[in-house]
């Protein structure tokens, strides 16, 4: 037992590059495998709603008549469940978080083209 | 007989970010009773098993606790493969002990930080989560997540690790562990340490038993109780020998911790040099009848998770004790007669994980 015991470890970090990154500037690269933020190629899903009842948290919301696929991304734990029930694998995770969100509630809708909407039924 | 003064410990403390609230009774400034209070931050999961199936429940036992997460979800699946009397095939079991082992390696990483923090230490906190931050990089790249893993699933696992990348993962545990070893050097040999810890937070082997402590805090008192040597996973496979120390105090449990980290090391090799190759997951149809107590060993402690199921989606019955609750009374018997000083350091060497224990 020395009280230098700790000083090995020290000159080493003293003489080494920072462990920290100069965040803002430089960032992290994520991994293959990290699980972000939910993605959906609108155009291949068939609104068949399997995605919506494997879902853990009730983040997602299809609407089969409308033709919309909405996600709620503060509800959404990216477990990817979804991802594994998809018949058509038109989901897929990200390897990026979802940006922020500025407003509760506001969920991010997607609308499959082929599928009149609602908003083109009304006019 | 001097003065009573109560002085309230917690739910916020600087040395302790959980809610655990403690009223400290000192003479002068000896504890002579501590009382504990829990109950801040309650979530019900246990009810939820009303609204959520039992495949998505993996999903909740996971998110028990934001340490442990991974074994929480393992304990979770065992207890509901046994009921429906399902057979993981053995490489899911391998990948699980892999996954458990480094999970507990960051646990008792992240608690070293915290207990040279919570001891005035800083220089050793940040160099110990220096060290975990590698770790998490690991994890990030085989499981997708730093700390929720998300790959315990009941039948099996969720993801696969490709024997390439587990030989190259394997070369830097292996930095890693040289690092940590310099570290748990730190903790073993140095004086302020010592001065810190040892003779504080005296919990006897007749105590420890008595008052049921679990984990590192009961191993730290000379008992050899693990319960990964009930054989679960591919434990069984594996040769390991539960960490003891015999000191009794908060220096025995720091070094049962330093101990365990090296101890993880060499069992992820292990696996890693035996792990088959085949599926990782089987079907699983139908749903759970029957009872289960499984018991999993956490960075922390014993787990207990008790699963009831009849023959529906939903589970009739869920229960969670995790070792945080087992370790509260050994925790109030260590407080009694010391210095108030010490409080912080002795609450800290038990792991205290609260969110843990409102489940």
């Amino acid at each position: 037992m020395s009280p230098l015991s700790f000083a090995k470890v020290i000159s080493r970090s003293v003489l080494s590059r920072p462990a920290t990154r100069l965040y803002p500037f430089e960032k992290r690269p994520f991994f293959k495998a990290t699980r972000g933020a939910v993605a959906i190629e609108i155009e291949k899903c068939i609104l068949c709603g399997i995605c919506q009842k494997r879902c853990p948290t009730d983040a997602i919301i299809v609407t089969k008549a409308a033709g919309d696929w909405q996600i709620n991304r503060l509800r959404c734990i990216s477990c990817g469940a979804c991802v594994d029930a998809c018949p058509k694998k038109c989901l897929r995770l990200e390897n990026a978080y979802s940006p922020a969100v500025v407003q509760k509630g506001a969920d991010d809708k997607f609308h499959q083209p082929s599928k009149p909407g609602m908003g083109e039924t009304q006019a | 007989m001097a003065t009573r003064t109560v002085v309230p410990f917690g739910p916020q403390h600087p040395v302790l970010p959980e809610p655990i609230h403690l009223d400290l009774v000192l003479e002068d400034e000896k504890v002579v009773q501590a009382i504990p209070s829990i109950g801040f931050i309650h979530r019900g999961l246990e009810k939820l098993v009303e609204k959520k199936d039992f495949l998505e429940m993996t999903y909740v036992a996971e998110r028990i606790c934001g340490i442990c997460s991974f074994i929480h979800g393992q304990a979770y699946c065992q207890a509901v493969e046994t009921v429906m009397k399902i057979d993981v095939p053995e490489r899911a079991l391998y990948l699980r002990t892999i996954w458990g082992e480094m999970s507990r390696i960051h646990s008792h990483l992240l608690w070293l930080g915290l207990f040279a923090d919570g001891f005035g230490f800083e220089s050793l906190f940040m160099h110990s989560w220096r060290v975990r931050e590698k770790l998490l990089d690991i994890i990030e790249e085989t499981t997708g997540g730093r700390v929720i893993f998300g790959t315990a699933k009941v039948g099996g696992v969720r993801r696969d690790i490709e024997n390439l990348t587990l030989k190259r993962i394997e070369g830097e545990l292996k930095t890693i562990e040289k690092m940590s070893r310099e570290m748990t050097d730190v903790f073993k040999n140095d004086a302020s340490v010592k001065r810190r810890t040892v003779g504080i937070g005296v919990l006897s082997k007749e105590d420890a038993i008595a008052l049921g402590a679990v984990g590192p805090t009961l191993r730290g008192s000379g008992v050899a109780q693990d319960m990964r040597k009930l054989g679960y996973a591919a434990y069984p496979n594996i040769s390991w020998e539960p960490v003891v120390e015999t000191g009794c105090d908060c220096y025995a449990r720091c070094m049962v911790r330093c101990r365990e980290v090296h101890e993880s090391f060499s069992m992820i090799y292990q696996a890693i040099a035996k792990i088959p190759d085949g599926p990782v997951d089987v079907k699983v149809t139908g749903a759970p009848s029957g009872e289960y107590f499984a018991r999993v060993e956490q960075p922390r402690g014993e787990v207990i998770y008790y699963v009831k199921g009849n023959g529906s989606k939903n589970l009739e019955r869920f229960r969670v004790r995790t070792p945080t609750f087992a370790n509260v009374p050994p925790l109030v018997k260590m407080l009694g007669g010391c210095e108030l000083a010490d409080v912080p350091v002795i609450v800290l060497s038990i792991d205290p994980c609260i969110s843990c224990t409102e489940r």
